[in-house]
This record gives C-alpha cells, structure tokens and sequence, in this order.
C-alpha cells in the first residue's frame, strides 16, 4: 500500500512537468504582455521595459522555466503583478473563502442526495418514484442562472431572508453564504440523486441480493448492508474527485455574488494577465486533481476487497 | 416403487400459474404445475432452459422479480401453511431458514464485498438471533460441515479469492445453516466443471443423509438427475409434462418429450458414426403457445386431437403421472412414430 502510494506520488512528477510546460509556453507565447496590460497602451516602451525587467520577464524562457519549478517546490509563488500581494497568502485566503461557499453544501448535498436517492431507490417504481424523476429533471433543466436570479430577487430581495451579495470573513458572514449553499445544493440535487438511484437500482439487480433475499433478510438488510456498500464503490468514484474543485470554488457563482474566492481571483486575473496568479492556481488545481485522484484509489482498496494495490 | 402417505410430503405445490409481465405483455410462465416433495429425498426438476423450472422456484420462495413476476393462482403447501397467501415477514422467517435456496452462479451469486464468513454468520443472527461470536463459531462448523480447508482462514477471505466449487461449498453452508426442511438447488452445478461438479454432488448427498433435508434439484443435465434424484417432474413449456421416480423415468418413460430427452443421451458403446437422435423443432415461446398440447409442433406421435387438446395429468399408476392423451397407445406400440414435417417446418 505505502509502496503503491510512493509510486503514484513519483507519476505525479512527469505530469506535472507536462502541465508547467503547457501553461508556460501557452502564456509566453499566445499571452498579451502583462507589462504591456499592467501600464496601459500609452506606457512608453522604457517603462514597459523597465516592468519586464523587474517581473523577470526579460531573462531567457528556460531561466523563467526553471525559476517556476524553483517556485512551485517551495510554494512561494512570489507576487502578483498587479497588486503586489504576495501569493501564497493570496491562495490561503482564496482557498478559504471558496471552501466556505462549496464545502457545506458538498457536505451536506451528498448526505441529502445519497438519503433521497436510497429513498426513490426503495418506493422504486412507485408514484414517489416518478414524482420525483419529474423534479430532477426539471432542476436539470433549468439554467443555473434562473437559480441565481430568481432566489437573489425573491430570497434576499423580496423577503429580505439573506444578503443578496458580498462577503465578510468569520460568522457575521453567514446571511451572505446561505443564498450560494442553496444555489449549490439545488444544482447539485438532480444530476446526484439521478445517478445515485441508478447505481443502487443497477445494484438490486445483481444476483446477490437475490441472494441475500433467499436467506430470509430483511429488504432493509438488503438495501443498507448489501446494496449500499456495493454502490458506495462508484458513488464514491463520483464523489472524490469533485472534492479539488471545491477549493477552487464556483467562477460564476464568486462572480455573481461577488465573492473573493480563488475562482474569482482566477477569473480577474486572466482578465489582466496576472500570469503569476494563473501559473499557481493552474498548478495548485493540476496538484489537488492528482493527489485526489489518488485518494480516490486508496478508498477503493478500503471498500472493494476485490481491489489490490500493486 | 413408493406412494407417500401425505405425511411424508414435506412440500406440496399445486395448480401454481405465474405469470411475467415483458414488454409485449402478459406471458403465462407456469400454466398449473403441481408436483410433491418427500421428506428426505431429491425431486429432480428436469427441463430445457424456459421451460419455466427457476420460476418454479422463486415462485415458491416468493423471489420473483417485483412487479414483473406474479403468482397468479394455485398453493404452495409447507407445514399446513399455505406459501402463496402468506405475510411477507412470515414468508421471510422460512426464507433460509426453513426452505433455503442454492442458486447456479456461485461466482455471482455471493457479495463480493464481504467475507464468505460473514455471509454465512448473518443466516444465524437472522434466523437463530446468535451473537456475532456464536454465530462466527456456527459459520466456522458449517464451513467444516462442508469440507472446505482451512476454514479458519477461509472464513475471513473474500469470494473473489475462491475457486468456484468453494464458492459453492460457501453456499452449500449458507444454505445449510439452518437446517432447512427442503433446499432448492438451481442448476448448482451447471457452472462447475466436471469434476467439482461431482465432488459438489457427493458433498450435497452426503448431508442430505446427515440433516434428513429435502431437495428440489432443478437442471436440465439427466446425467445428474440420475445420479441424485428420487423422483423426477419433467417440466416443458410451464406445465409438468411427466412425474414418476426416477427409476421408471429412465427405464419406461412414457411422455414423447421424455423418451425424445433420454434417446437424446450419448451412451457408452454407441457407434462414432451414428448421429445422435435429436428432438426436432424448439420450445415454443411462450407469447405464443399453442391450443392443443404444447410438444405438438415437435412430437412425432402426434394425432389430430393433440393440436387442440391441451392433455391435463394422467395416471397409469398412482406414483406415475403423463400428460399426453395417447400415452397408453405409444407405450403398446399402436401408434409409430412418424418424423414427417417434424421441426424446421
């Protein structure tokens, strides 16, 4: 197992190569000039030069390369571009805002989805069944944006429930998170609740719980020890790897409701060719997906005996 | 010879009619079939594939696929209760505990996700309310019980890591655990190869005579039926065509399908060069069955009264049952065989 792990870190090396190279060359050759974009189009060409030179611009590509690769093992990504700010401290606070908005919902989404889906997957068939089929579909069906809009206006407009947009850090922040949670959770609900009731009714399909009915257990028996830890294995696939993405918290949603997350950080800084900004953040999510990845690989070993890792 | 005194039959079935819902419509897969098990013996239960032999028994275990599978009509008779009407928590105490099942697939018929010991010990805290530690120590004896080696280790190990014939050892021991009144066996042995298949069969006589249990034997291999049964139904198109023990069902069968079934049979010391007889034709499907008697597209004794009248159950003696209009005729050589416009038509 320690062995499998240590090998999965060392393959994480040449993909990481491959991203570094992806984003460097992209930047240095089909990005705009962040000295250029940071002084304006009037800036004269010394100025201009002036900046390059202190963003270490200037120096040849496999130095600025190489000064990457210094940053990334350190996890100091320097400064921005554009404010200044140093950046780890940038992606901690980002990190952090974004997991306020995206972990609770996760959270509790999954828990909710998984029990509601256990729920339709038990009176399968049945009128609550098809009732709910016809929810999911119609919360697939609506745009993402119709949810922003229409419970900004009626929740916190309208009813004056919680704030319509905006942050503050620590509790006194709560009234502005609720609307984004909702918004997360109702989007997450019909994709999730869809697929958990097919891989359980996949599940009840299969000749053990046949089985497990001949020997005289209970369908609860059936469904919650037999069924559910065979399900677990693909929810959890599922499940995982959307776990990297909460740090990155939701573009449109921080965009909307005007969150200071990572995703807005990362969305405004393509804006203004803040490369350093981009250069971590894209590594940080390249990081994240394949260590997650990973996690994922190990959960396996731990629910399917069948896995081994070799 | 034997006739059972109604005491001695542990299960009766009768007039059972199921029926299957498919996607063009309502399909009649047992059409009245009624048999008997005797305490203490094999029935051998021998068809083709969809002559309806596992609806029979998921019909009596109450298994059938929800609201795809339906009882329609008849009674299956276990300990003075009728099965067919019974509450569905009364019907899940006898579930393995009283009638168990071993099904044909060991492979997938275990969880994959938990020990084989685990599986078992949930039988005796189901049925038995054993606590974890006895019911452990009742798996570990029900694992010796059916040979399997080094059950102390086994009883932690998965079924992935198994050959097939201990995975069906694995289920022999779920099976047995509660020292069930009748098993029915689907087909146990049909996924084993030959020689588990034998070792299978042996193990399963074996503690038949050491538990007194009855046993449904369904398979569609007269090889093993003659091996293991007492008395054999043979089963064609949802109906029981033939009944009798199993002696006189190899030695002087009396319905056309049966006779076709045995001749059908490569025996030792026949020629390389002689074609093995075959019973021409196919079973037919069930959304389309015919009026009359359901072997009369394939049989070659057939009579104009066969197309349609559908032969019910007839005697010729009290334990041997037939249910072709002609039988006595065909067994005193009035009517020939005439393989004219036979199959393939």
């Amino acid at each position: 197992m320690i062995q499998y792990i240590i090998r999965r870190l060392l393959q994480m090396i040449p993909i990481l190569i491959g991203v570094t190279l992806l984003i460097f060359l992209l930047f240095s050759f089909f990005g705009e000039d962040p000295a250029r974009v940071a002084l304006g189009a009037h800036a004269t060409p010394a100025k201009v030069a002036a900046l390059r030179a202190k963003w270490g611009l200037d120096k040849p590509l496999v130095m600025q390369y190489l000064q990457f690769w210094k940053e990334i093992l350190t996890a100091d990504f320097g400064r921005s571009f554009v404010s200044g700010e140093r950046l780890s401290r940038m992606f901690a606070e980002g990190a952090l805002v974004s997991l306020a908005v995206t972990m609770p919902p996760f959270i509790m989404g999954t828990i909710l989805n998984l029990i509601i889906a256990m729920l339709v997957a038990w009176y399968r068939g049945s009128a609550f069944d098809k009732f709910m089929s016809v929810i999911f579909t119609a919360c697939m069906s609506v745009s993402f944006l119709v949810y922003v809009i229409l419970l900004q206006y009626f929740l916190a407009y309208k009813f004056d429930l919680f704030e319509i947009n905006g942050f503050i850090p620590g509790l006194k922040g709560l009234p502005f998170l609720f609307l984004p949670w909702i918004i997360l959770m109702i989007v997450h609900f019909g994709p999730d609740v869809r697929l958990y009731r097919s891989i359980l009714l996949e599940e009840t399909k299969s000749d053990y719980v046949r089985t497990a009915r001949a020997k005289g257990l209970s369908e609860k028996q059936v469904m919650f020890k037999h069924v559910l830890k065979n399900a677990m294995i693909p929810v959890m696939t599922y499940t995982v790897v959307e776990v990297p993405f909460l740090v990155m918290g939701s573009f449109v949603l921080e965009k909307y409701f005007s969150i200071p997350g990572l995703g807005d950080l990362l969305v405004s800084s393509v804006n203004t060719g803040d490369f350093p900004v981009i250069k971590g953040v894209t590594i940080m999510i390249a990081v994240a997906y394949s260590l997650f990845n990973l996690l994922t690989d190990v959960l396996y070993a731990l629910v399917d005996p069948r896995v081994k890792l070799s | 010879m034997s006739n059972f005194s109604p005491s001695d039959v542990v299960l009766k079935i009768e007039g059972l009619v199921t029926s299957f819902r498919t996607d063009d419509g309502v399909v009649t897969a047992l059409e009245g079939v009624s048999f008997e098990i005797s305490r203490g013996k094999t029935l051998g239960i021998v068809g083709e594939s969809g002559c309806g032999k596992s609806v029979t028994s998921l019909s009596i275990m109450r298994l059938l696929p929800n609201g795809v599978g339906k009882i329609e009509a008849g009674k299956v008779i276990f300990d003075g209760k009728d099965l067919v009407t019974l509450p569905e928590s009364e019907m899940r105490d006898l579930r393995g505990n009283r009638i168990a099942m071993i099904f044909q697939e060991p492979m997938t018929a275990l969880n994959p996700v938990f020990t084989a010991g685990e599986q078992i010990i949930e039988v005796f805290m189901t049925h038995r309310h054993m606590s974890r530690a006895e019911a452990r120590k009742a798996a570990l004896e029900m694992m010796e019980m059916v040979r399997i080696p080094d059950p102390d280790r086994r009883l932690d190990e998965y079924p992935h890591q198994m050959s097939g014939g201990m995975k069906q050892r694995v289920m022999i021991a779920m099976a047995l655990a509660c020292k069930p009144a009748v098993i029915i066996a689907d087909e146990p042995t049909t996924a084993l190869d030959v020689t588990i298949q034998s070792q299978i069969l042996r193990l399963m006589q074996d503690l038949q005579k050491q538990t007194g249990t009855s046993i449904a034997f369904i398979t569609h291999d007269l090889g093993v039926i003659a091996e293991v049964a007492d008395e054999v139904v043979v089963m064609y198109a949802g109906k029981v065509i033939e009944k009798a023990d199993v002696t006189a069902i190899f030695d002087r069968p009396l319905h056309p399908y049966t006779k076709g079934l045995l001749a059908s049979i490569p025996h030792a010391g026949q020629s390389r060069d002689s074609k093995l007889p075959t019973i021409k034709g196919s079973v037919p499907s069930l959304k389309d069955l015919p009026a009359g008697c359901r072997f009369f597209g394939r049989c070659p004794y057939r009579q104009t009264r066969c197309e349609k009248e559908n032969p019910t159950l007839m005697y010729e003696e009290s334990t041997h049952g037939v249910a072709c209009h002609f039988f006595a005729d065909i067994a005193a050589n009035k009517i020939k065989a005439n393989y004219d416009g036979l199959g393939g038509e």
